[in-house]
């Protein structure tokens, strides 16, 4: 069901069941369950099975320079924002610790599969973790020396129930949008030393509603994006 | 210290704010010493470029002392003490487009990439003061700055010129000085700028240094035409003539070789056009009124080229593409790449070649900025420019 879809069936739903009980017969009563039961259908979201972060970039850098940066596992949380940690456990094996709902972390233990020097890393997670996840990262020189390509792609799986919707709160509505947002960073990290960062510079006084979104979610202010968003439907209208 | 802060359409405040903190390896602080009001700045007072947050800190045009550096600043570039001028432009240094000198295409410093990326296609530099899709930076309307990246943008200035001399290759000046590159002038060409503003005075004057025969300034108040008289150009008052690309065809013969539009996305005009936008606009079908840029297409001549300093926020409608093909123009534009430019123009000022400090009409206490930035919005009481000072009040008591 698509969100379009859930929103039908839960205004339609809902609405059965206001005239089903307004008119207080059996009849009635068969329509408002017939509508209770649209609602439920409208209100149960269906986690899917596996979700895919993928996204590639285009880096100033070499290979080389790249490969050793995402290499040293334990460096990626600095530009991986969901990882807590990464430490190996073992020749090849790492722990991996992201962050997971209301503080409990989400924890599973990887092992490196493949790896060609200054080109590919390859790693997925040992049988007995919680969750399934498979990933790999490659770097290509991009034609005549303008800097590297790196491609990255992480597919998790989780067994289902509070696994999968921890995975799915972690990588958030948009897993290709999260990837892309780790490379970005991984890209300015590279590039020049540091990742750009507006947090904890001064400012004035916030609105109420401003700053309560801030602090739900610093990196999207609400008010923006919603305006970003009326301009481009507006756009859509027009074409 | 003491901040102008964006507190919604229309409402700017000076507030008391915590100073800022360095918090990255190559940050430096600027304790300001003077500070300006762009137009591009009326258009966030104005609410026409989304993603603004009340309590932002305004300004992009400012210089000032370097007070603390980050430890990653190269010491042999920027060191405590120095004074300078910081250019709008925030850049890396390091990226494939700061090496290729498009300063204001870095790739790595806007924090907020993703914004500028979902409405533009790929995000321009960080700015500073310049809404959150284009990094949410703090401001220059202060005592203090945080600047970013210090080894690269900041100009270093030698004592004994006074700020008002320089202060202006923080934006206005390079920019107008782009815009006139940006038009592709020949020897001989005529040049027709729309708005005479600050940012088209520095274009008029930069298009003759640059060669330009003559330049025909389009305005519609005598006070902002006459600087631009007295700067070489002519003029036309939009307002006392017809047409404006008919006056121009019969100004030249043939249409300008160069077209340049300082005006940008929230332009006047007399024509039913202009109602169309703005209402377009208020029911956000259309984020700006392109009027100055379909009138620069339409009156350029074949084979010329418009150049675009003018700043536009997103979707513009009836663009005259058939024009703009037709008659095989080119169009140059870009938020200026600053550093290409500072230093040689900091020399021209230092050989005396000009004076930028001619744009300004206005100086006041930063305590004022509310005011100013209402008068300058109305076009109110002659102005064209007003520099803040920070530190007014300190100095007087």
């Amino acid at each position: 069901m698509n969100p379009k879809q859930r929103w039908g069936a839960l205004i339609a739903g809902g609405s059965l069941t206001l005239l089903g009980l307004s008119r207080r017969s059996a009849s009635g009563l068969a329509l408002a369950a017939a509508g209770g039961a649209l609602v439920y259908a409208g209100a149960r979201t269906k986690l899917p099975d596996h979700f895919e972060a993928a996204s590639s970039l285009l880096l100033n850098c070499t290979p080389e320079e790249a490969f050793r940066l995402w290499r040293n596992f334990k460096d990626l949380p600095l530009f991986m924002y969901h990882l807590e940690s990464v430490t190996q456990i073992g020749d090849g094996r790492y722990r991996w610790i992201a962050a997971g709902p209301f503080g409990s972390p989400l924890r599973w233990d990887a092992e490196i599969v493949d790896e060609r020097q200054n080109e590919l890393i390859a790693w997925r997670s040992l049988p007995d973790s919680e969750i399934e996840v498979d990933g790999y990262v490659k770097f290509r020189p991009a034609p005549a020396g303008r800097g590297t390509l790196v491609i990255a792609r992480v597919l998790y799986r989780p067994p289902g129930g509070a696994a999968a919707r921890a995975v799915a709160k972690m990588l958030g509505k948009d897993p290709k949008f999260m990837m892309r947002q780790d490379l970005r960073r991984f890209k300015a990290l590279i590039e020049t030393g540091e990742i750009p960062t507006i947090d904890g510079q001064t400012h004035g006084p916030r609105s109420v509603a401003t700053a309560a979104m801030r602090l739900a979610d610093p990196d999207r202010p609400i008010r923006g994006d919603a305006e970003m968003r009326e301009i481009l439907n507006a756009k859509r209208r027009i074409a | 210290m003491k901040a102008v802060c964006w507190m919604g359409v229309g409402k700017m405040s000076v507030e008391t704010v915590p100073d800022p903190e360095i918090l990255n390896r190559r940050d430096a602080i600027v304790r300001i010493t003077s500070t300006c009001i762009c137009g591009s700045d009326l258009h966030l007072y104005n609410g026409f470029i989304p993603t603004m947050e009340q309590g932002d800190i305004m300004g992009h045009e400012f210089m000032g002392e370097v007070v603390e550096v980050g430890a990653g600043v190269d010491r042999d570039k920027l060191k405590i003490g120095d004074r300078v001028v910081v250019p709008f432009t925030i850049a890396c240094g390091n990226c494939f487009f700061c090496k290729r000198e498009l300063w204001s295409c870095c790739d790595n410093s806007n924090p907020n990439y993703w914004m500028a990326e979902k409405l533009l296609g790929s995000s321009p530099s960080g700015l500073f003061g310049y809404t959150h899709m284009m990094g949410g930076y703090a401001g220059g309307q202060a005592q203090y700055a945080r600047v970013p990246f210090a080894d690269v943008g900041p100009l270093k200035i030698p004592e004994g010129i006074p700020d008002d001399r320089v202060v202006f290759l923080s934006d206005i000046f390079p920019t107008g000085y782009f815009g006139a590159l940006n038009a592709d002038i020949k020897p001989g060409d005529t040049v027709a700028i729309w708005g005479c503003g600050p940012v088209a005075q520095f274009a008029m004057r930069s298009a003759f240094m640059l060669g330009a025969e003559r330049v025909i300034a389009i305005d519609r108040f005598d006070y902002r035409l006459r600087l631009a008289e007295e700067g070489g150009a002519e003029t036309i008052n939009y307002e006392q003539v017809g047409d404006v690309v008919e006056t121009l065809k019969d100004m030249t013969g043939k249409g300008p070789d160069s077209c340049i539009d300082a005006v940008g996305m929230e332009a006047h005009d007399n024509s039913v056009m202009y109602f169309v936008d703005r209402a377009k606009q208020a029911m956000k079908t259309e984020t700006d009124r392109p009027i100055a840029l379909r009138q620069a297409i339409k009156a350029c001549r074949k084979g010329g080229t418009v150049s675009v300093p003018g700043v536009y926020g997103g979707f513009d409608d009836k663009i005259p593409m058939g024009a703009f093909m037709n008659k095989g123009l080119a169009m140059k534009t870009g938020q200026t790449h600053m550093m290409r430019f500072m230093k040689p123009l900091l020399d021209r000022v230092e050989n005396g070649d000009i004076d930028p400090s001619f744009v300004i009409s206005h100086r006041a206490p930063i305590d004022q900025a509310p005011e100013m930035y209402r008068i300058f919005c109305d076009k109110k009481d002659n102005c064209t420019k007003v520099v803040l000072d920070p530190w007014a009040d300190a100095k007087a008591a």
